[in-house]
């Protein structure tokens, strides 16, 4: 039985065409802006070429903003994937469950008491925190089998506390230009940012990812059910706490830098499940490279719409995502309407 | 028994909450035996399948081939029990071998596309025996309902386990692929397998099992060969029905016939 068949060449296309796609995203995210630059220019500038203010801009202004969306873009359609694996749910993903916004709750709050500035580490730890006790207690609510019901209820719960908490943390702060910052850094930007960000982000995404990659075979035998998978050999019970784990590292050091940034990780599997299949073990890396190539594609999009002030690429992807959500609930409704499916 | 026990449970008992399950359950099963598990609904039969494939804590000793259920991992343990779960349900459209093939995680064949010889032979051998070969490279979701239940059987055959425990594998089926599925675990046995099987429907119990265990209210109240499981008596107290009965081709016929 030959089980290299054509649905493996095509993953094998379809890989092959997403890294090109994210490769040349990443290109572009170089050379737009104020200052337009050629390809040629960038790679130049890239390796220590060109004029000096066009070094400047490549490696030290557009890089770390590339580097954050490649990495950040990637995590969650990663996250997404992951969360849909275990729970077998497409409408499973990190904003959905709150856990974006519990992790900007995290960060604000330290923020806030003055604990930490933006550069210390403090701020993705008590993003990842509050991001695991989203995830966690989301988990617990919904149970072993949860339907979309209770899983899109609890999650829609958990994100109006978190979003209330931060209203509340940012009503009590002293300094309303404080306030302001916070609020703008809220709908989720790669402005400004810096290789200290990236720093402060990178390694919780690293470990993350790698914790949901090292589970995409779990996922694969959870298609028969909690029950089965478990009497394949599969410890349910520590599967699903690696998820929350690598979901609340990956999501809240993204959160830390770059705000809220929603809905990538709920729209990336399901642009891939037509082309890649439904295993849940093989859409994990397909799922990551959309979502970085979403919100590259997101980030040098805010740059190019003409507005009189910047536009959030936070919003930009909400604004893309809740149409898409609401498609989706369309196309699920006979399941919702079961309730508890 | 005269063979060597495979499966033998002493006094479990299982709790779900604050609800004991199955109380004080104790028995010695061997291989080559169709083991039916019968009894009304709630009486715990589910519970005592997942118990003695460890997949819910229980008190009391189980011991799978000598070995104490406890000591064994839980991958040791998905190799010694292959489990199918009611109502075979597949959350995503894969490909009805991927399913199969995922009859291999306990070995070590995590990815249904890196199989080796051995593996892709086991899950081969699987799909014949459950005649599933053709449809292989369907989606399980458009198959139907008789089609999707012989892919499952053919997912737990393909672990080759010794013990093979099955709950209400003929539910919801037509007369036809209940047939199919006891003929299948039937033949199972045959190889050598411990198969149990829990079941609702008497009649395939009489005429398919070499071994009839009959729960009531978590108790073990009969243990023995369809005789003396199935007898008037123990219908009569344990289902409040009396039975019609039949032979045909030396085969017992029982049919649940009315409510006392």
């Amino acid at each position: 039985m030959v089980m290299t068949d054509a649905a493996a060449r095509r993953r094998a296309i379809v890989m092959v065409a997403l890294v090109v796609l994210v490769g040349g995203l990443a290109m572009a995210s170089l050379g737009v802006g104020p200052v337009k630059l050629s390809p040629a220019t960038v790679i130049d500038a890239l390796f220590g070429g060109g004029s000096e203010v066009q070094r400047i801009i490549v490696q030290q202004i557009r890089l770390p903003r590339m580097i954050l969306a490649l990495a950040i873009g990637g995590i969650l359609g990663l996250s997404g994937a992951a969360l849909q694996g275990l729970l077998r749910n497409p409408l499973a993903s990190p904003s959905l469950f709150g856990a974006p916004q519990a992790a900007a709750f995290g960060a604000v709050l330290v923020i806030a008491l003055g604990l930490a500035d933006v550069r210390s580490f403090a701020l993705p730890a008590a993003a990842i925190v509050a991001a695991f006790a989203s995830v966690f207690v989301l988990l617990a609510i919904a149970g072993r089998n949860a339907g979309l019901l209770i899983l899109i209820l609890a999650g829609l719960a958990i994100s109006s506390l978190a979003g209330a908490a931060t209203s509340l943390t940012m009503n009590l702060s002293r300094n309303p230009f404080a306030a302001l910052e916070i609020a703008f850094w809220l709908l989720g930007s790669l402005e400004d940012r810096s290789f200290r960000h990236v720093m402060l982000a990178l390694p919780f995404i690293v470990v993350g990812a790698t914790i949901l990659f090292s589970q995409r075979h779990a996922f694969r035998a959870l298609s028969v059910g909690e029950e089965a998978a478990q009497s394949l050999g599969v410890n349910v019970g520590r599967l699903r706490l690696l998820v929350i784990l690598g979901v609340a590292l990956g999501v809240g050091g993204a959160v830390a830098v770059a705000g809220a940034i929603g809905f990538i990780g709920l729209v990336a599997p399901h642009l891939m499940r037509p082309l890649i299949g439904y295993d849940p073990g093989r859409l994990l890396v397909p799922s990551a490279l959309t979502g970085a190539a979403l919100l590259l594609a997101a980030d040098i999009a805010v740059r190019i719409i003409p507005s009189t002030s910047d536009i959030k690429v936070g919003v930009l992807t909400a604004l893309i995502g809740v149409p898409f959500f609401l498609y989706l609930i369309v196309r699920e409704r006979r399941a919702l309407s079961g309730g508890v499916a | 028994m005269s063979e060597a026990v495979l499966l033998a449970a002493s006094s479990v008992s299982v709790s779900l909450g604050n609800r004991v399950v199955v109380r004080d359950v104790s028995l010695a099963l061997s291989g080559k035996h169709l083991v039916a598990l019968v009894g009304p609904n709630g009486a715990g039969k589910t519970t005592l399948l997942r118990a003695l494939a460890g997949l819910v804590p229980s008190l009391g000793t189980i011991e799978v081939g000598g070995d104490a259920l406890p000591s064994l991992t839980l991958q040791e343990r998905a190799q010694r029990f292959a489990y199918l779960p009611q109502g075979h349900q597949v959350h995503w459209p894969l490909p009805a071998k991927d399913i199969v093939a995922l009859g291999r995680y306990p070995h070590g064949a995590v990815d249904p596309a890196r199989l080796t010889e051995k593996d892709t032979a086991a899950v081969m051998r699987a799909m014949q025996a459950t005649d599933v070969v053709a449809l292989r490279d369907r989606s399980v979701t458009e198959l139907s309902g008789g089609e999707r239940s012989r892919v499952a059987l053919a997912r737990v055959l393909a672990v080759e386990a010794p013990i093979l425990l099955a709950d209400e594998p003929t539910a919801s089926l037509d007369p036809r692929y209940q047939l199919e599925v006891m003929s299948n675990l039937r033949a199972a046995a045959d190889r050598g397998m411990l198969v149990i099987v829990v079941t609702h429907d008497l009649g395939l119990a009489a005429r398919f099992a070499d071994t009839v265990l009959v729960l009531s209210d978590g108790r073990l109240v009969s243990q023995g060969p369809p005789a003396v499981g199935l007898s008037d008596k123990i219908i009569a107290d344990v289902f409040r029905v009396r039975t019609y009965r039949a032979d045909h081709d030396h085969d017992t016929v029982i049919v649940p016939w009315a409510e006392i």
